[in-house]
């Protein structure tokens, strides 16, 4: 059965440049084996409930649905995070954590945060949270989509006052949204390939002799690690 | 706990591109050589079969096969006076880890330097005056010519396998390839890859400003090789995942591909992996190595080995971080300018132009790690420092290795970085740009250092090693010319728009975004043991019995990738080991 959010997106899909591309990519059978939880019927791991509504609220206008292509949402971005934040890369397991922390250092060194990037997300969440509502009056989650964009602007220019510690935090946010769009599907998001398929990346195919040097678009369509084509 | 270990006649620290060299060049003399790799075991099946390793977020955006800052990293600064931080997450480069090293991961753009870098100092003087050398510059000799190195040249592209075009040989310039390299013996062992769209497009246009592009060198096989050691490389087959991730294809030459098949077979030669070596142990007149002491994580506790002979061939920067830690070489003190080790620390200096084109499909996915068009044009030969005002070179090129798209989908100049703009901006351009780059020269300077750091340390509680290192007014306006000359052919090509991004006036060195993995220096080559920290032969100049391999003999660094310099002077090391250092050991000068 095709899930339901894919569903909702369809129509968007159909009027897209992409168009014969994504036909293909919502073929019946890729989607069955699927067989994926909804978003709202989805668990998550590590986020919290509210920081999950941030979450879905926040990659909704970072790659918002409307428009050619899929959203975050229906590449299941908000499934991708949680899943990252919840492992290794959540759990800062490769990086040096060391003190002491000079989080206040010239951005040019790099992250100097003694925080996670779990920690980042769980405190960031909550303090930009927090200047949402006072200065508009209600959490990300729940304000209109104008004002969403204007909160999340105001991020990205640093001007919601977050304390050093978590100054990457928006870094992090963006950065790990346009990863769930790409990133090979077995890592939760991408789902059906759609975003391989909206911009006409072949995914794991990697073998492509006879097209160096041709001027034409390539015609086949993508397929993932699992195996399976868009 | 700790433990004694039998002696070894070598030991070898880390198994990358040299360490594998080294390892083959002296097994093959009958010595009974034990290699130590920190990290794990590598080999293409199973660790870069397909289609796992065809994940861009894990290899390409994770790093799975690069050195984990948790484990291993450096502090960095810009200056003496700014306080060092540690580089906590991985960014400016990516140094490898396992059996293979940066060599499994690399992208295989294998050069030779211009005749005149050898002797910058000496040629520098010569053409233009002491007094073109800003006071602060610190550059030197090498201590050898290309003359010298030549066959060591080929030595290591013809075991390697590398796809290429002559332009030069022995003083005949060859129609299609580089007239400007320096002379070389014969032609590449194999012709050059096929081309990609861009690289085409470039080439034209070049040729059209009358410049002369030639294919760019390439460690990725455009046709079946067997080198000396019997081992086999396949047709590359464009896969667009190489820097970055091992060879599905066995086509990228690496240890893997190219030596430890090979090297396995000696039963005089063994390797040990998850083996980190701390220091090198020296005998109490300090004179001459006794072995290593590494830490055997499989067994938790600390080994001795002793040895007759200790190549360090662990990448520039743990090179000169186990010198520092083990009293090898005076360290460098840029107050006073004494010291050699950690001296002359240098990096590169690159930039390039973003070209738009809506009706082109350059199918950025079908490429390979070394393709491209390149032109020596604005060599460090071909440049009048005293008419332009710096000293350097650069070379100019277009070639696309990948089209992944996480790592990046060039966007014309005021896309937004999200949104709806940034959504549709990738649909439209995923697959329509093109770059042209300049890959240059960045020299070394008296401030520019590595030493250990006094706050920050390891797991193993050693202090890490700190990085002083900044962009300097002479390489920004090298940079500069190169964006001029640059943005001349883009404009020429026509494209729907274009963009260019190189530094500046002011630019300050960002650890953040990847820039090369080409550090170069600290344990420089020299003739004078007043300011080299190894000889002529790489062997350090207090401890004859210690040969310190890999880019850190640069004493500043070249215009190019290093890796073919890096494989040409493990050959000539390893000659001069076997012929001149196992009959008669002591100092080779
Ligand atoms: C992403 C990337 C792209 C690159 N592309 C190019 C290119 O196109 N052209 C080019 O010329 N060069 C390129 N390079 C650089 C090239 O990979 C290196 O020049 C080359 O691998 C250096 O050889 P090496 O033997 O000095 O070091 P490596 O090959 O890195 O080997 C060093 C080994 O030593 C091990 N080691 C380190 N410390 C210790 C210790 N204390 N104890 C035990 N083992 C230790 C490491 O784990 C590693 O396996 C690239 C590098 C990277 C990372
Ligand atoms: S581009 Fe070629 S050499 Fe590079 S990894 Fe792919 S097949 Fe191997």
């Amino acid at each position: 059965m095709t899930p339901k959010f894919l569903q909702t997106s369809r129509r968007a899909f159909l009027g897209g440049s992409a168009a014969a591309a994504a036909l293909s990519a919502l073929s019946e059978p890729a989607l069955a084996q699927r067989n994926q939880p909804t978003l709202d019927q989805y668990e998550p791991v590590y986020l919290t409930a509210a920081e999950w509504a941030f979450v879905m609220a926040a990659v909704a206008r970072i790659i918002p649905s409307d428009g050619d292509g899929p959203g975050a949402i229906e590449a299941r971005v908000p499934v991708f995070i949680d899943r990252q934040l919840a492992g290794d890369f959540g759990a800062a397991s490769d990086l040096y954590m060391e003190g002491p922390f000079a989080p206040e250092a010239d951005m040019n060194l790099g992250t100097q945060s003694p925080l996670t990037p779990a920690e980042i997300y769980r405190q960031g969440i909550a303090a930009f949270d927090a200047w949402c509502r006072s200065e508009q009056g209600a959490a990300l989650g729940d304000l209109d989509p104008d004002a969403q964009d204007a909160a999340l602007q105001a991020l990205a220019d640093d001007e919601v006052g977050l304390k050093p510690e978590l100054r990457e935090f928006w870094t992090l946010l963006l950065q790990n949204t346009k990863e769930g769009y790409f990133a090979d599907p077995r890592h939760g998001g991408n789902a059906g390939m759609q975003a391989w398929v909206y911009i006409g990346f072949p995914g794991a195919r990697a073998n492509f002799h006879e097209w160096a040097g041709r001027d034409e678009a390539y015609p086949l369509g993508p397929v993932d690690i699992a195996g399976e084509r868009a | 706990m700790a433990r004694t270990d039998p002696k070894k006649d070598v030991v070898i620290v880390g198994l990358g591109w040299t360490g594998a060299i080294m390892g083959i060049e002296l097994a093959s003399e009958g010595l009974e050589i034990l290699a130590l790799e920190r990290g794990p075991d590598r080999s293409t099946v199973p660790d870069f079969k397909y289609p796992e390793v065809i994940d861009e977020l894990e290899y390409g955006i994770r790093f799975g096969f690069m050195q984990r800052p948790k484990n291993s990293t450096i502090t960095v600064r810009r200056t003496g006076d700014e306080v060092a931080q540690p580089m906590r997450r991985l960014g400016s480069f990516l140094p490898g880890d396992g059996v293979g090293g940066a060599g499994i991961h690399w992208n295989g753009q294998t050069w030779r330097p211009m005749e005149n870098e050898y002797r910058l100092r000496s040629y520098v003087e010569e053409e233009f005056g002491a007094e073109a050398i800003p006071e602060d510059m610190t550059i030197q000799d090498w201590g050898v010519t290309a003359e010298e190195l030549e066959p060591y040249y080929d030595r290591f592209e013809y075991m390697a396998g590398i796809s290429g075009q002559a332009g030069n040989i022995n003083g005949k310039i060859i129609e299609g390839g580089n007239p400007f390299e320096a002379p070389r013996s014969r032609d590449y062992p194999l012709p050059p890859l096929k081309q990609t769209v861009d690289a085409k497009l470039f080439a034209e246009a070049a040729r059209g400003m009358g410049y002369h592009p030639f294919p760019r060198p390439a460690a990725n096989a455009s046709e079946a090789w067997t080198n000396e050691y019997g081992m086999q490389l396949g047709p590359c087959n464009f896969c667009g995942f190489c820097e970055r991730y091992g060879c599905i294809n066995y086509s990228k030459s690496s240890p893997q591909t190219c030596i430890l098949d090979a090297l396995k077979r000696y039963p005089n030669f063994s390797y040990r992996v998850n083996s980190e070596v701390l220091r090198v142990d020296l005998a109490p007149d300090g004179q001459t190595a006794t072995g290593v002491t590494y830490w055997d994580e499989e067994a938790q506790e600390e080994v001795t080995q002793s040895a007759d002979l200790v190549i360090l061939a662990a990448y520039q920067l743990h090179n000169v971080h186990l010198m520092l830690l083990s009293g090898i070489g005076e360290p460098y003190d840029p107050q006073s300018g004494e010291g050699v080790t950690g001296k002359n620390y240098s990096y590169q200096m690159n930039g390039g132009t973003t070209m738009f084109f809506r009706d082109v499909d350059f199918n950025p996915f079908a490429g390979a790690g070394s393709v491209g068009m390149a032109i020596d044009d604005f060599a460090i030969n071909q440049i009048d420092f005293g008419a332009e005002g710096f000293i350097g070179g650069s070379y100019i090129v277009a070639g696309n290795s990948n089209g992944q798209p996480i790592r990046g989908i060039s966007l014309p100049e005021g896309t937004p970085e999200w949104g709806a703009g940034w959504k549709q901006g990738i649909g439209e351009w995923y697959g329509h740009s093109m770059s042209i780059g300049s890959h240059g020269s960045c020299l070394s300077y008296r401030d520019c250092h590595l030493d250990l750091d006094p706050t920050y340390t390891d797991r193993h509680g050693r202090p890490l090693m700190r990085m002083t290192f900044d962009w300097k007014p002479n390489d920004i306006r090298m940079t500069q010319f190169m964006k001029r000359k640059i943005e001349e052919i883009a404009q020429s090509m026509n494209p729907d728009s274009w963009q260019s991004s190189f530094k500046g006036e002011g630019a300050r060195y960002d650890i953040r975004p990847y820039q090369t993995t080409h550090n170069v220096g600290g344990s420089i080559m020299g003739t004078d043991p007043n300011t080299s920290a190894v000889n002529r032969y790489l062997q350090a100049w207090g401890q004859h019995n210690v040969f310190v391999l890999g880019a850190g003999a640069f004493p500043q660094n070249i215009q190019y990738n290093p890796t073919g310099a890096v494989g040409a002077l493990a050959y000539w090391a390893a000659r001069a080991i076997r012929e001149d250092y196992l009959p008669n050991p002591g100092p080779l000068v």
